[in-house]
C-alpha cells in the first residue's frame, strides 16, 4: 500500500508533468531540427512561429465559442486547429518567400541565414502582440481532467491522488501521432525520401532531378504544421502568453542539441532528457521517500539534491556535458 | 523671412511663459510588465489627485499640474532608468510619483533621483531594503514596508489555525524581501515554513517548483508573487495537481484576475493588501465615481502620493526638489488641520495662508521612520470566488 502511494506520489509530480511538457519540447525540437538538417540553419523564430499559429487557432476558438460550437469533453481549440495551421504556414510561406529565399539565391552562409531568422523573431512577436496583446489569454473549455485528485482518492482509497488532465492526455497522444505520421512519411513516401536525400547532399540531390523549391515548401508546411501543434498543445496545458512562447526557445533549443540537430529521433529523445531532468534533479523526495523507506529511516528534511532555483542550470549542464563528449548530440546530428 | 524668424522667437517665448506656470509630474509605472494589470487604475489616481489639484487654481499661485507617464516595467531596471532619465531630461518634470516594484525603485533612487536630487514617492514598493537605502531624504513611500507585512501575514496565517506552510515567491528583490521577513515572523510566532522555493516569472513550466512544493507539504502554499505572471502559473499546477487546496496571497497577487483565473477554485484562501477602513478610502471611491475603479490595488496610495508631491510644493513655496523634500513629512503628519481625499484645495489654500496640515488621504497616512507609510492592512478572503475583506489591521 505504502509503496502504491509512493508511485502515484511520483506519478503525479514527476511522471505525468514530465512526460507531457517533454512532447511538448519534443515536437517544438523537431521543428528546430528539420530546418536545421533541411535548411541548414537555426532557427531562432521558431518560438513565434508557435505563437502565431496558437495566436489563429485562440482566435478561431473563442469565434466557434461564441457561434455555440464545441465538440463535447474536448476543447474547441482541437476544431480551430486546422485554420490556425493554415494561418502559420501561410504567414511562414510569406516569410520564406519574401525573406529567406532572397537569402538562398546568393547561398548566404548559415550564420546570416540566424541572424535573418532573428529578425524575423522580432517581427513575428511584434505581429502576435500587436493582434492579440501581451496578456495571458484562456481558450481552455471543455471538461478539464480524464481523472482529478479528488475522483482518484476515492475510486482507489489511496492517501494520495492522481490527477490526469485532458490536456496532458491529449498532448501526449496527439505527440505520438504526429511523430509516428512524421516518421511514416520521411521512411516512406517518395517526397520524404527526397527531402532526406537533400539534407544529406543537396548537389546530389539537385543532379538526381529532385526539385529544391518543393523540398524548401513541404519543409516549410511541416513546420509550421508541427509548430502550431506544439504551440497549442502547450497553450491548452498552461497558458498562452506571448512573451512565454519567446521563452520556450531556450529549453526547445537545447533540447535539439542535446539529441543532435538535424535527427528527428533525437529532437524527441532531447525534449524528453530536458524535461525529465528539469523536474526530477530539483525534485524533493520527501514525500516518496516516508511511503517507502522503513520506520526509523524516515527523512526529516527535504531530500532534495538541488533547489529548483537551479533547475535551468540541470538542462545546460546536460547540454554542456553531451556536447563535451558526444559533439553531434546523443544521436549524431550534423556537426555544428 | 526675418519676419518668420521673430514670429519662432515670438511662439518660443510664449511656449516658454505658459511653461512657467507648468508643473509636471513624472507618473513611472510599469504599464508593460509583470503588474500591468494594476497601473492603469494606479496612474488614473495619481492623476486624478493632479486634476483635483490644478481645478483648485491654488498650488503656488495657479499653477496647473501636467502627468507625464512612463512605462517602468516593473523588472526591467535599464528600462526604467531609460525612462526617468527621458522624464527628467526631455520633459524636465518636478517630482516622481513611482515607481512601483521594489527592484526598479531602488534602481531609479540611486541612478536618477540621487543624481538629480529629484523628490520620489513610490506607492507601492514594499522591499525592506528601501528602508535603509541612501536617500538624501528625497525618497518617500505611501506603502508600507514589507517587514511590516509579513508580520501581519502570520497573524492572519495564526488566527486561521494555521502552523504549517509552503513559500513559494518570484525570484525578484520583492518575493525575496517579503518572504524573509514573512519567514522570520512566521517561524518566531512558532509556526514553521516547510520550504521556501523561488519561481521565475513567465517560465515555460512549474511542475518542478510544484513537486517540491507539493512533497515538503503543509496547510497552505504561501504564493508571494505576481498575478499575471508566475504566481497565477504556481496556483494553477498545484489546484490541478491537487498539491494545495488553500493558498495565501500577498499584496502582489491581488487583483481583478485572480478571480477571472480562479474562481472558487481558491475558496478558503486568504490574503492581505495595504489597506485601510479609514473613511479616506470611501471617500476616494465616491470621488472617482465610474470613470475606473478605485478599489484596485494601490490606487489610494498613487492618489495620496501625488497629493503629498503637490502639498509638500506648496508648503514649501518652490517646486524644486531640494526646497521641498524636508516638507514632505511635515504635511503627512500631525500637527494641523485634517485633510482628506477631495479637499486638496482646502489643504492648499491653509498651506498658502501660512498653516499647516495634516494629510490623512485615502491611505490613513502617516509617515515614520525612513519616510515610509506605518501601514495598515486589508485581510480578504476568497469566498465564492469573490474576494471579500474580512477586517482591517
Amino acid at each position: 500500500m505504502d509503496l502504491l502511494n509512493a508511485l502515484v506520489a511520483l506519478s503525479n509530480f514527476v511522471l505525468i508533468p514530465a512526460i507531457a511538457y517533454g512532447s511538448q519540447l519534443a515536437l517544438g525540437a523537431l521543428g528546430v531540427t528539420l530546418i536545421y538538417g533541411i535548411l541548414r540553419f537555426s532557427n531562432f523564430a521558431h518560438g513565434d512561429t508557435m505563437a502565431f499559429g496558437t495566436m489563429v487557432t485562440v482566435l478561431f476558438t473563442w469565434w466557434f465559442q461564441s457561434k455555440g460550437i464545441t465538440i463535447g469533453p474536448l476543447p474547441t481549440a482541437l476544431l480551430a486547429l486546422p485554420f490556425g495551421i493554415m494561418g502559420c504556414i501561410i504567414l511562414i510561406l510569406a516569410t520564406d518567400r519574401i525573406i529567406y529565399r532572397f537569402y538562398r539565391v546568393q547561398k548566404a552562409k548559415p550564420v546570416i541565414f540566424v541572424i535573418v531568422s532573428l529578425g524575423v523573431m522580432f517581427i513575428m512577436n511584434g505581429i502576435v502582440r500587436f493582434v492579440i496583446g501581451p496578456n495571458d489569454q484562456r481558450f481552455l473549455d471543455g471538461e478539464r481532467f480524464i481523472i482529478s485528485v479528488r475522483n482518484f482518492k476515492a475510486l482507489t482509497g489511496l492517501q494520495e491522488g492522481l490527477a490526469i488532465k485532458t490536456t496532458q492526455g491529449l498532448t501526449v497522444i496527439t505527440a505520438i501521432i504526429v511523430v509516428g505520421v512524421l516518421f511514416y512519411f520521411l521512411n516512406h513516401t517518395r517526397t520524404g525520401k527526397s527531402m532526406r536525400a537533400y539534407s544529406d547532399n543537396e548537389d546530389l540531390a539537385l543532379l538526381s532531378g529532385i526539385n529544391p523549391d518543393k523540398v524548401v515548401i513541404i519543409t516549410w508546411l511541416i513546420v509550421a504544421t508541427l509548430a502550431t501543434i506544439a504551440g497549442v498543445l502547450y497553450g491548452l496545458d498552461k497558458s498562452f502568453k506571448p512573451f512565454t512562447y519567446f521563452q520556450l526557445l531556450l529549453p526547445i533549443f537545447a533540447a535539439a542539441i542535446v539529441g543532435g540537430l538535424g535527427n528527428p529521433i533525437g529532437a524527441i529523445a532531447g525534449g524528453f532528457t530536458i524535461a525529465f531532468s528539469e523536474v526530477t534533479i530539483t525534485y524533493a523526495w520527501k514525500k516518496v521517500a516516508i511511503y517507502v523507506l522503513p520506520e526509523g529511516l524516515k527523512p526529516d528534511g527535504l531530500v532534495q539534491l538541488l533547489s529548483t532555483d537551479y533547475k535551468f542550470a540541470v538542462s545546460f549542464a546536460i547540454l554542456l556535458i553531451v556536447l563535451l563528449f558526444k559533439p553531434t548530440g546523443l544521436f549524431s546530428g550534423k556537426s555544428v | 523671412m526675418k519676419k518668420l524668424f521673430t514670429a519662432t522667437a515670438v511662439t518660443a517665448l510664449m511656449a516658454g511663459s505658459v511653461h512657467a506656470d507648468e508643473i509636471k509630474i513624472g507618473v513611472i509605472l510599469g504599464f508593460t510588465g509583470p503588474i500591468e494589470s494594476l497601473t492603469p487604475a494606479m496612474a488614473s489616481g495619481a492623476e486624478l489627485a493632479m486634476k483635483e489639484v490644478s481645478d483648485s487654481g491654488l498650488l503656488l499661485g495657479g499653477s496647473t499640474v501636467v502627468p507625464v507617464r512612463a512605462d517602468g516595467t516593473c523588472v526591467d531596471s535599464g528600462a526604467a532608468v531609460a525612462a526617468a532619465e527621458r522624464l527628467i531630461t526631455a520633459d524636465k518634470i518636478d517630482g516622481i510619483m513611482g515607481s512601483d516594484c521594489s527592484g526598479v525603485t531602488g534602481t531609479i533612487l540611486s541612478n536618477v533621483a540621487l543624481a538629480n536630487e529629484m523628490v520620489m514617492i513610490s506607492p507601492s514598493a514594499t522591499s525592506p531594503g528601501l528602508s535603509v537605502a541612501e536617500d538624501n531624504g528625497l525618497f518617500f513611500r505611501t506603502a508600507p514596508s514589507d517587514a511590516r507585512q509579513g508580520e501581519v501575514m502570520t497573524n492572519v496565517l495564526m488566527e486561521e489555525g494555521v502552523k504549517e506552510v509552503a513559500l513559494t515567491y518570484t525570484n525578484n528583490d520583492y518575493g525575496k524581501g517579503l518572504a524573509d521577513s514573512f519567514q522570520a515572523a512566521f517561524e518566531a510566532a512558532g509556526g514553521s515554513v516547510t520550504i521556501s522555493a523561488a519561481h521565475e516569472d513567465g517560465k515555460a513550466d512549474y511542475s518542478a517548483e510544484i513537486g517540491a512544493l507539493a512533497s515538503a507539504g503543509g496547510d497552505r502554499l504561501v504564493v508571494a508573487g505576481y498575478v499575471d505572471q508566475g504566481g497565477s502559473g504556481i496556483v494553477r499546477a498545484a489546484l490541478d495537481a491537487g498539491a494545495f487546496e488553500t493558498f495565501h496571497f500577498p499584496d502582489g497577487m491581488i487583483g481583478a484576475r485572480l478571480e477571472e483565473n480562479f474562481g472558487n477554485e481558491i475558496d478558503g484562501s486568504t490574503g492581505q493588501i495595504p489597506g485601510t477602513d479609514s473613511e479616506g478610502a470611501a471617500m476616494l471611491t465616491k470621488l472617482v465615481g465610474d470613470s475606473f475603479d478605485a478599489t484596485s490595488s494601490f490606487v489610494p496610495e498613487s492618489y495620496d502620493a501625488a497629493a503629498l508631491i503637490l502639498l509638500a510644493m506648496q508648503a514649501a513655496g518652490s517646486k524644486a526638489s531640494s526646497d521641498y523634500k524636508s516638507k514632505v513629512m511635515d504635511v503627512a503628519n500631525q500637527p494641523g488641520t485634517v485633510i482628506f481625499p477631495g479637499e486638496l484645495a482646502k489643504g492648499l489654500q491653509i498651506l498658502k495662508d501660512g498653516g499647516e496640515i495634516d494629510y490623512v488621504g485615502a491611505t490613513a497616512v502617516e509617515l515614520i521612520g525612513p519616510g515610509e507609510s506605518a501601514g495598515s492592512y486589508r485581510q480578504i478572503k476568497i469566498d465564492n470566488g469573490k474576494i471579500t475583506t474580512v477586517q482591517y489591521r
